[in-house]
């Protein structure tokens, strides 16, 4: 029995932006994977919801008119892994919504309500981090686009205006062509869990497989909200693709996280495997976009 | 004749579970019954001085709130052991319904009584306790330091009880030249049993007497506790058992049955409900306890022990429940296990503000065999020998007496299941292949015996009892006071009976729910003890049956009684083999009877003065990837020796649940509290890392099927042993891979990061 005070359900975007500014201190429902856990807790006693889990227009994945993939933000966990323009252009988004929970949520759960829970931990997020996605927010106004790293405003908070919901998550053109990545979700358990640290890298390699033109990576968990390792990412820029770019790129990374001591782990732990990661994901990632290691 | 004993039977309520029919205590709990929500200290330790529940009393659909200052002054046990007459051998009473003195954060201070969850849930937020906070501990060894806060009246150094064995002269048969000294630290966590269902228990009055049907083991010892804690004849309690959701030992304790059965009372009998989350079940039910072993060998050249030493540190908890019998129980392994002439052991079980500890799957002996088999490892390291062949030179030998209990051991089983996880896991060859491993990456083998024993003779009471009622048809109802936790207990029984009475296994019923007022008395399911107590009586009570059944032949056939038997539900002639009539023929014929109508029934109670050893292992290789601080589970294999097997296929399920919580105690689950307040950190199933089956290999199962000679069935213990073994198994793997000993469980990355850096493979 859930402490609920209504329900209200929205058939359309409009009707969901109309819902918004009507309920101001309702919350937003998609899959429910997070929402409903939070009210079991007691977290949102006697809660108002706007369910936009019906809106059919907001699900799916396409190439807009610019080549972008468009990902509407209702699309499930598991319909993103079997999608064909995912499978296609960034396998590594499907591989990581793959690793969240267990299956009954992967059915359940959607990118949009991952992203707009602001959790550092998101298994979406450190790779959307590094694909530079874009977030679509719609309005009153109509649509509005924000970098996804100016999305993020601080722990579990998101830059979501009274009036919007998030419509979907674009991965540009020049994000994904000639781009392979690879994600390491490090957690205690091998499902049903939440990442200690999660490690998304993609590169572009030289036409001859040799040397890195460009590298970005992500982290989930190394800071309050999903970061970039700007730092590492120059390091391995026009490097030659080999162990020793893999060490120096690692060992970078170190200036730019900034993981905290918890009960969950510690720093020195959180570092350690973060380096590790770090080395492990962007051989893989090279390897995954023909590159030999020298 | 055994026809269906042996054979993997279906459970007889498969078909009700896999189709939801089966009732569980929330399936029979009335709908309009009133609900309850606890409301937890948040303190670790403090005197409640007021609690102002006028803000709680205000929400609609609540109907009362009960405050520590409402109960009645009963101090009750609250363990599941048969009671004493004895004074002297009572559990603890060291509980009232709700605590004004908080000896864990999360103890229960008052409850709300709504009409709804919402209703309550609200109330119980508003519910406002006061406190005079007292400082708390959380360690067993510095509760037991001089300074430390007392958690209990009347056990002054927080100091439940110490035991001593003492054997030959240990300080002088250490002090024999030329013995190499080989010691350790092992450490076992506070774990959870995490059964499915949360413990629920629901309590309404009919005349003056109070029903409870309850998620229980233990129907007959819950009566017992409710009538003591609620003062009033234990006659005015009946408790119903239906089906469980499990119970591993933590339904082995009265848990809120009695603060239930009180709460009807004082709502005029209505039904009410107490439905534990899962939260609570983690902290307000009971946890296994976090045993902490000191282990000195001193061991000549050859390998043989001259002296050994061992001393428990058994973290209690708050409440007594199970109390010293768990750390006793694993102590007294020690001294069996690997036979020593002079021994020297201390096992002190010690209160601390952490949840009460009380019986888990094991009892005292998975701790046991994480300290004895990670030692024992470390032993054989130290004399440069290989593990297995180690244990053989040491282990207990064929035909051991145990001086107490008069066990025996009546075959070899410990090298016999050696033999069979030796081959199953291609031991020597990867031994061998693993020896001179580098790089980031590394595989191993391991394994650990146990040592277990079936039921809890001459400890405590060992008794069952078993009462058959023949129908119409020929088919039987078999009732025991033995209870059905999901481990196919019922199963057995109806496999038993048949093959006792001559009837086919579909013939007989089981009655799966206990209810106090009928069911004839038992103590429950603990101690692994179901199968092997219920065989007595139900080979007893199905032999009194039988001999009735043969007595109403021979008066309707005119043949003697020795010359007739039952065989498949027939009354058959034995000289010619002929078939006389049916058994539901005779079965109508005895009761409608105008001239001696007879109710066939028997009753009876078999006392068991013996408790069969059970023993095993568990084999175990991993793949330890050194920089990510990580386990990779590539095999594992138990071997048991639990006699003859009644159901394999069952009892092989049975091993498989074993493995996955050892496999869980080894590796990942442990319940953590914050040190600075002592509130639980992890009390849910996303940050209490029970083990997926993601993280398991295929579970490998073996038996070695030595008949007990004590059970008609030939059988023993198989519920708590699967447990026992598999973390020694693993941690042995990680030292055989890296050469590093962990001796903390679980092996968390955490502590293997700690350790490799330590041991300087990081």
């Amino acid at each position: 029995m859930y402490d609920l005070k209504a329900l209200y359900e929205a058939q359309s975007v409009q009707d969901a932006v109309r819902l918004r500014l009507e309920h101001p201190q309702a919350q937003i429902i998609a899959g429910g994977t997070d929402v409903l856990v939070q009210m079991r807790e007691g977290k949102r006693a006697g809660a108002e919801l706007i369910s936009i889990y019906g809106i059919d227009e907001m699900r799916g994945v396409s190439l807009d008119e610019q080549g972008a993939i468009r990902i509407g933000s209702l699309t499930s966990f598991s319909h993103i892994t079997r999608d064909p323009i995912i499978q296609k252009y960034i396998n590594v988004l499907g591989e990581a919504v793959d690793l969240v929970g267990g299956p009954q949520i992967r059915n359940a759960g959607t990118i949009g309500g991952n992203t707009c829970n602001g959790v550092t931990s998101a298994d979406s997020a450190s790779t959307l981090f590094a694909w530079d996605a874009v977030i679509e927010l719609t309005g009153e106004n109509g649509p509005r686009r924000v970098p996804i790293e100016e999305f993020y405003l601080a722990a579990g908070r998101v830059d979501l205006r009274p009036d919007e919901v998030q419509t979907a998550i674009l991965i540009p053109r020049e994000s994904y062509e000639n781009c392979s990545g690879h994600y390491i979700k490090y957690a205690m358990r091998n499902a049903m869990d939440i990442a200690t640290t999660g490690c998304s890298v993609n590169v572009v390699l030289s036409e001859d497989k040799r040397t890195i033109r460009r590298a970005r990576i992500a982290y989930g968990v190394a800071g309050p909200v999903p970061l970039r390792a700007r730092t590492a990412e120059k390091t391995a820029e026009g490097r030659p693709f080999t162990a020793e770019t893999a060490e120096a790129f690692a060992a970078a990374v170190l200036e730019d996280i900034r993981p905290r001591d918890s009960w969950r782990a510690s720093k020195a732990f959180r570092e350690h495997i973060a380096v590790e990661l770090a080395q492990r994901c962007l051989i893989e990632a090279g390897r995954r976009a023909g590159g030999v290691p020298a | 004749m055994r026809k269906n004993v042996g054979q993997s039977k279906t459970r007889v309520d498969a078909f009700d579970k896999a189709a939801g029919r089966a009732k569980y205590t929330e399936d029979l709990c009335d709908r309009g019954a009133l609900t309850t929500r606890l409301v937890h200290a948040a303190v670790a330790h403090g005197l409640v001085t007021a609690v102002d529940t006028a803000e709680a009393e205000q929400v609609p659909g609540v109907v009362r709130v009960f405050t520590c200052f409402d109960v009645p002054e009963n101090c009750f046990p609250t363990a599941g052991h048969p009671w004493s007459t004895d004074p002297r051998h009572q559990d603890v009473c060291d509980r009232l319904l709700l605590s004004r003195h908080v000896r864990y954060y999360g103890d229960d201070v008052a409850v709300v009584v709504a009409e709804d969850d919402v209703a309550a849930a609200r109330a119980a937020a508003l519910v406002r306790v006061s406190y005079e906070e007292l400082p708390f501990v959380l360690d067993v060894q510095e509760a037991m330091k001089p300074d430390a806060p007392q958690i209990h009246e009347n056990f002054p150094g927080n100091v439940l009880a110490h035991t001593q064995i003492r054997t030959g002269d240990y300080e002088a048969a250490s002090r024999e030249p030329g013995l190499l000294k080989v010691e350790g630290w092992y450490d076992t966590p506070t774990v959870q049993h995490c059964h499915i269902e949360n413990h629920i228990c629901t309590a309404h009055m009919e005349g003056d007497r109070v029903t409870v049907t309850s998620s229980t083991q233990i129907p007959h010892i819950v009566r017992r506790i409710c009538g003591q804690a609620l003062g009033v004849p234990w006659g005015k309690i009946r408790v119903l058992k239906p089906y469980i959701g499990g119970g591993f030992g933590n339904k082995q304790d009265a848990l809120y049955e009695p603060l239930c059965a009180w709460l009807t009372t004082q709502l005029g009998g209505r039904l009410v409900k107490i439905d534990c989350r899962r939260e609570e079940t983690f902290v307000n039910n009971r946890v296994r306890h976090a045993i902490r072993t000191h282990i000195i060998s001193w061991v000549r050249p050859d390998g043989t022990f001259a002296a050994r030493k061992i001393e428990c540190f058994s973290n209690q908890g708050a409440y007594a429940s199970h109390g010293h019998a768990v750390a006793a129980k694993g102590m007294g392994a020690f001294p069996q296990l690997y036979p020593c002439e002079n021994v020297e052991g201390d096992a002190w079980t010690v209160f601390t503000n952490r949840p009460a500890a009380g019986a888990m799957r094991g009892y005292g002996i998975p701790q046991a065999m994480w300290a004895s088999e990670c030692h024992m490892d470390d032993v054989a390291k130290a004399l440069g020998q290989d593990p297995v062949e180690y244990r053989r030179q040491v282990v207990m030998p064929k035909g051991y007496v145990d001086g107490f209990s008069k066990n025996e051991n009546y075959y070899d089983t410990f090298r016999q299941v050696m033999d069979k996880g030796v081959e199953a896991i291609d031991y020597r060859r990867k031994r061998e292949a693993y020896a001179s491993q580098t790089g980031p990456v590394r595989r191993g083998v391991g394994m650990a015996l146990f040592w277990y024993n079936t039921a809890v003779w001459p400890i405590s009471l060992e008794s069952s009892s078993c009462r058959m009622v023949l129908n119409q048809d020929g088919s039987v109802q078999v009732q025991t006071g033995e209870t059905e936790i999901g481990q196919g207990c019922d199963t057995a029984y109806a496999q038993m009976a048949a093959d006792v009475i001559g009837i086919p296994f579909e013939d007989v019923h089981v009655v799966s729910t206990q209810d106090t007022d009928v069911t004839p008395f038992g103590t429950g399911a603990y101690a692994s003890r179901q199968t092997y107590v219920g065989g007595f009586a139900i080979e007893q009570t199905g032999s009194m049956l039988k001999k009735k059944i043969l007595d109403c032949a021979s008066e309707i056939t005119r043949q003697t009684p020795a010359n007739l038997d039952v065989i498949d539900g027939q009354i058959v002639r034995i000289s010619d083999g002929r078939t006389l009539m049916s058994l539901g023929e005779l079965a109508a014929e005895v009761l409608y009877s105008l001239e001696h109508s007879q109710h066939l029934t028997a009753e009876s109670t078999y006392q068991i003065k013996n408790n069969a050893y059970s023993f095993g292992c568990t084999f175990a290789e991993v793949e330890v990837d050194i920089p990510m601080c990580r386990v990779k589970l590539l095999d594992i294999v138990n071997v048991h020796d639990c006699g003859r097997l009644i159901n394999p296929a069952l009892a092989e399920a049975q091993v498989h649940g074993g493995m996955s919580m050892g496999i869980g105690y080894g590796l990942s689950e442990q319940l953590l509290f914050d040190p600075k307040t002592g509130k639980p950190l992890n009390n849910n199933l996303l940050d209490y890392k029970l083990s997926t089956f993601m993280d398991h290999p295929n579970l490998r199962v073996f038996f070695v099927e030595n008949p007990e000679p004590t059970s008609p069935f030939g059988t023993k213990a198989l519920g708590e042993p699967p447990a026992c073994s598999p973390a020694p198994a693993i941690r042995n793997a990680i030292l055989n891979a890296t050469g590093v000993s962990v001796n903390n469980a679980p092996m968390t990355p955490h502590v293997l990061f700690a350790r490799f850096k330590e041991g300087g493979v990081l």
